[in-house]
């Protein structure tokens, strides 16, 4: 783990990642959105409506699971001083925004045909609206400052004191009664028929691909952005 | 603890000199209620049902516009560096602050809220619950809105910063905050929203001080 935490190897890494996510990202894409679109079966409720779960489920997990990343990114930032964890936490934060706001659209299209309304002002859309704008402050806070250390230590303060809100999303159906479904995995396993696990799961899977060959991208930008920053510093330009 | 009182001391007797915060938070508060009975009509049932959520954000409001100044002023005459060489603990510091902007801007907003209240046409039964509820969560907004404003401190367009970083951590305490007066006024029990608008104003306590402590050091370096 240590040796990941030179920028220079970590890149050399991901240069060897990347390639392997980017595929295996069209594969899980080029296989699962036609079986989710097309050939799963429609739900016996529903009707093809149910189809939009397949972006708007791992579009909410991936939301989630890239505050988790930036979180934990920027603990390790703020307690062992890894840049590379802080460039982690800033390279998310974009991706975990347009993951949200996917998962806020996605569901208010869903919910105009099966709630009768696209928006309820409930735990679960309430806290991951909350989510959104969370990102949102930490991308604006994180490049506020004349000094990008400053910005960087504020944003990952930021991203720790808003994580109280990730156990809230979590749970918020389990704990208030919603209009949204519970969630589909549970103590007794899997609700879910097994026609429509596959297409799921491929979905997740070129979700989260996505956002491993994103996240290298906004990795390796800020190492070289960082790099030009000190080569002019010395330059004195 | 010495250290503790004698900057709360400070802190007031800058709050009273200056004449500043107490005087035109609630007065920001007061109008701006106010001006909800023009925008909305003075029908009493309207006023009565959203009374509370008024309350509520304008109280959020006013706290907000306070908490902009509670470090930037000290940062800017250069007294919040020897405050941080102090002997006292930036955490104790930041408590400290965090007290007394608390008292000096949301104990007069939980003293004007009645009045107010009486010309949001609420019910005289609602008095009681409302001074609670604000009395549990104006503390908690004090607590992390002085986060935000250690967060931002020297950063660039700060006005428009804070209100983006400190709203959507108010939100719990808006929602809990309005759900119990709501809940007093229409006679259902209240207790539990009490308890969780208590237990919010003790993980804060416990936390902020300690965050907003590190921000400001991070700023100072």
């Amino acid at each position: 783990m240590h040796a990941l935490a030179n920028p220079n190897r970590f890149l050399k890494l991901g240069d060897r990642i990347q390639p392997w996510a980017l595929g295996l990202c069209l594969i899980c894409l080029a296989v699962g959105l036609p079986i989710a679109l097309a050939f799963s079966p429609p739900d016996y409720q529903q009707g093809d409506t149910v189809r939009i779960m397949y972006i708007h489920v791992p579009a909410a997990w991936m939301s989630l699971f890239c505050y988790g990343v930036m979180a934990a990114g920027s603990a390790s930032f703020l307690i062992w001083r890894q840049p590379v964890a802080n460039m982690m936490a800033r390279a998310s934060a974009p991706v975990g925004a347009m993951f949200a706001g996917l998962c806020l659209l996605t569901g208010m299209l869903w919910g105009e045909p099966m709630w009768g309304t696209p928006w309820v002002w409930d735990a679960r859309l309430t806290s991951m609206l909350v989510l959104f704008f969370l990102y949102l402050g930490y991308m604006a806070l994180g490049d506020a400052f004349d000094r990008p250390e400053q910005g960087d230590k504020a944003g990952a303060i930021l991203a720790l004191v808003g994580s109280v809100n990730l156990p809230i999303i979590k749970f918020s159906v389990d704990w208030w009664n919603s209009l949204h479904q519970p969630s589909i995995f549970s103590m007794a396993g899997i609700s879910l028929d097994s026609s429509m696990i596959l297409p799921l799961f491929l979905m997740v899977g070129a979700f989260q691909t996505f956002y491993i060959v994103v996240v290298l991208m906004g990795v390796r930008t800020q190492v070289l952005t960082a790099k030009v920053r000190a080569a002019r510093l010395m330059r004195g330009t | 603890m010495n250290g503790f009182i004698a900057l709360i001391g400070r802190e007031l007797r800058l709050s009273v000199r200056l004449r500043a915060d107490t005087i035109m938070v609630a007065g920001f508060f007061a109008v701006t209620v106010i001006l909800f009975p023009f925008g909305i009509g003075p029908e009493p049932g309207v006023l009565s049902r959203i009374g509370a959520g008024v309350l509520w954000v304008t109280a959020l409001l006013a706290a907000l516009l306070s908490l902009d100044h509670l470090f930037s002023d000290d940062e800017q005459d250069g007294s919040l560096d020897l405050l941080l060489t102090s002997p006292v603990s930036p955490t104790v510091m930041a408590a400290a602050k965090i007290l007394a902007h608390w008292l000096t801007t949301g104990l007069p907003l939980i003293i004007l809220a009645p009045l107010l209240g009486v010309t949001l046409q609420m019910p005289s039964t609602s008095t009681i619950p409302m001074m609670t509820a604000l009395a549990l969560g104006t503390p908690t907004l004090s607590l992390i809105g002085a986060v935000g404003a250690a967060l931002t401190l020297g950063a660039r367009r700060r006005g428009v910063l804070m209100p983006l970083v400190v709203l959507p951590l108010y939100i719990p305490v808006l929602i809990f905050g309005v759900g119990a007066i709501d809940a007093a006024v229409m006679g259902f029990e209240a207790t539990g929203l009490y308890a969780v608008l208590a237990g919010f104003l003790l993980i804060s306590a416990a936390l902020c001080p300690w965050a907003a402590a590190v921000a400001v050091r991070i700023s100072a370096e």
